[in-house]
């Protein structure tokens, strides 16, 4: 700094001589400098809008994927439900169908029994009386065959007809009753109607309620093909849902696992010894968590095996009859493992009453090894969790596919998400750069505003006398 | 793929070299049995039964009485050196407070007190039983009293040895005179960390949990 106020005897001077040599040089190298910021500025925001695009591309690429991804998932998900729907009506209409000639028949049974009961119900009309013939005899006796007996006639009519009338009605006493009893006997078959009906009725309801859920699935079915956006936003969302209620169930299972491995890590040191240890771990801890994780393994192919999951393609492609091996040993050597976590989880409790009676009897507080009466309870509590809990872990395939599955799409979101963010990032710095140029070049002019004032003014002043001497020459 | 898998190995070698000297724990505790401290035994049962609760699987333990001449094995009155399995570990427990109560109801006082030899033996057994931490706990007045023709001005090696010195009485002599007290203690103190080890007094029987 004194050297360079030291130019001349006076800094003031000095300073001044800088300053103007500074400007002046400022000045004449202006334009290569503006051009130089110019090109610096333009070049980055060149590069980021570059880059901001080739993520923007990487986005759009991926959100293709994730959404053929998405679909592929969807339209598989939406076929086993549609294949599932199209079996239990299989499975309705063979089991219907199978009975309908049987059903038939007892319908033709029941309805022949009921004509025929019903035939032989019919009110037969009473006979005529016997004497109104006899009346019509007496009414057409002449006078010469005297009239004096038919008082007698008529007497021995009225008792007929008294006898008769008697013998009508217990008739038709009896043919009512039998009557009734037809029709009484009728009853059973048409109840059984009635019930044979109801079923059909059931049966071709839930046909048709079936049906129409059908429907509805094949029209999701169909716009998961076409790819329309509201099946999109139907997948996106359902996918986010059994993400997070995938990840919930599995950290119960992680629960449940936590509580089964402290149940047989502290006897598995009876197995493999309580010190030795692998790498930072008592062997022990590693004995429990691998019975535990070989426990889940079953079970992740016992589901397999039943075709709950499909998380192994050569599991599920496997012919039926090995596949029903599988299921058999797979669930064999699970049971193996439970009783064997039984057994754990009973000298797991053997050893905590040694070691408390023998911490007792050390500290010399003999009560204590006194065991309580209903210690037997938390044995058997201790025991049954042991035996069920790897039963229990075997579910967790289910929520596992769930939680694999909707990863792929929850991680392709996020992925989509992020490279958005990065691509307007990029797109901002860009054009940051962009005006952090014009800006250079106003800071770079501020210094210069003495020069560039003067240039103006000879602009000015030449451009004013350059138009005079136009208008002269036109005036001439 | 070959790579990936002599990576794997390397990590998981690397992780099982690391720190793999033993890691249990070795006991060697000294009685004076010696005139009137005899009567405080039972006193000593305590801290054994106590140290008993804290040994686990593989750790190692004794218990040897001071008197005329301790640098031998008879004087050991309980030793164990505890089994991997926890079931076994607690019944050696119950066998070693049984045969230190045993002890204690049958202790006869001895003349003499030879803490250097008691000292000398317990550094030999733990050395041999090849603890990761070794602890001498030495129950007694720290007045030595040696025979004649007994030699014990050596020095003890206790290199890695934490020496703890329980229940330090004060004679009667120490009543008169403190400086004798404490310069005993000075001087155990002295010949411990002379040669190494770390050294310790813990008087107050209440406050034993950061025994061990």
């Amino acid at each position: 700094m004194s050297f360079m106020l030291g130019i001349t005897p006076w800094p003031v001077v000095s300073a001044l001589l800088w300053i103007i040599l500074i400007t002046a040089t400022l000045y004449l190298i202006r334009n290569t400098a503006h051009q130089a910021i110019q090109a610096a500025a333009q070049g980055l925001h060149r590069s980021f809008r570059l880059a901001s695009k080739a993520v923007s591309r990487s986005e759009a690429n991926l959100a293709v994927r994730n959404r053929d991804v998405l679909l592929a998932a969807g339209r598989e998900a939406k076929e086993r439900i549609i294949e599932r729907e199209f079996e239990r009506i299989n499975e309705t209409v063979r089991k219907d169908l199978a009975n309908y000639s049987a059903l038939h028949r007892s319908l033709s049974e029941s309805i022949g029994r009921i004509e025929k009961d019903h035939q032989e119900a019919v009110d037969v009309p009473p006979d005529p009386p016997g004497w109104v013939k006899a009346v019509e005899a007496v009414a057409d006796m002449d006078a010469k065959d005297g009239r004096a007996h038919i008082g007698s006639i008529l007497s021995d009519i009225h008792k007929s007809l008294i006898k008769a009338h008697k013998e009508a009605m217990v008739a038709y006493h009896k043919a009512s009753a039998k009557r009734h009893k037809l029709l009484r006997h009728m009853r059973p078959d048409w109840r059984r109607i009635q019930q044979t009906l109801a079923a059909v009725g059931k049966n071709v309801d839930s046909l048709l309620s079936r049906s129409v859920t059908i429907d509805r699935h094949m029209q999701e079915y169909e716009d998961m093909v076409h790819g329309h956006d509201r099946a999109m936003s139907v997948l996106s969302s359902s996918s986010l849902v059994n993400f997070f209620v995938s990840a919930f169930v599995l950290c119960i299972a992680i629960g449940g696992a936590t509580i089964n491995f402290s149940l047989i890590a502290r006897p598995m040191a009876e197995m493999v010894g309580g010190t030795s240890v692998i790498g930072n771990f008592r062997t022990a801890d590693i004995a429990a968590l691998v019975i535990i994780l070989v426990e889940i393994s079953m079970g992740l192919f016992l589901m397999e095996s039943l075709r709950i999951t499909r998380l192994f393609p050569v599991i599920g492609a496997l012919p039926d009859k090995t596949r029903v091996r599988m299921i058999y040993i797979t669930f064999t050597i699970l049971f193996l493992l439970a009783s064997v976590e039984a057994g754990l989880a009973y000298m797991r409790e053997v050893l905590l009453h040694d070691e408390l009676a023998t911490s007792a009897l050390l500290r010399g507080d003999t009560g204590a090894t006194a065991t309580g009466e209903y210690m037997w309870i938390t044995t058997a509590a201790q025991m049954g969790m042991g035996f069920i809990l790897p039963f229990a872990l075997t579910f967790v395939a289910i929520p596992l596919e769930t939680f694999v599955h909707s990863l792929r799409t929850v991680i392709g979101l996020l992925a989509i998400s992020m490279l958005r963010a990065l691509s307007l990032t990029l797109r901002l710095l860009g054009n940051i750069f962009l005006y952090l140029g014009v800006l250079l070049k106003q800071v770079y002019d501020l210094p210069l505003f003495v020069p560039l004032w003067i240039e103006e003014r000879m602009t000015n002043a030449a451009a004013r006398s350059s138009r005079d001497q136009d208008m002269k020459g036109a005036r001439l | 793929m070959k790579r990936s898998i002599l990576l794997a190995l390397c990590i998981l070698l690397a992780s099982c070299s690391s720190d793999t000297g033993p890691r249990n724990t070795g006991v060697y505790m000294l009685l004076d049995t010696s005139g009137t401290y005899a009567e405080e035994l039972v006193k000593a049962e305590q801290i054994i039964r106590f140290t008993l609760t804290k040994l686990d699987a593989s750790d190692s333990f004794a218990v040897a009485r001071i008197d005329t001449g301790s640098f031998s094995e008879r004087d050991i009155i309980a030793k164990a050196s505890f089994d991997d399995r926890p079931s076994a570990v607690n019944r050696q427990k119950r066998v070693f407070a049984q045969q230190v109560s045993e002890f204690v109801e049958s202790a006869q006082p001895a003349p003499y007190t030879d803490i250097t030899g008691g000292l000398l033996q317990a550094v030999e057994f733990l050395n041999e039983k090849g603890t990761g931490t070794k602890t001498i706990l030495i129950f007694s007045d720290l007045k030595e009293d040696l025979e004649e023709g007994y030699i014990r001005d050596i020095d003890v090696p206790l290199e890695g040895f934490e020496v703890i010195a329980l229940n330090v009485t004060k004679l009667r002599s120490d009543n008169i005179d403190p400086r004798e007290y404490l310069g005993r203690l000075e001087e155990w103190q002295g010949r411990v960390e002379k040669t190494g080890g770390q050294w310790r007094v813990i008087n107050d029987l209440d406050g034993l949990e950061g025994l061990l």
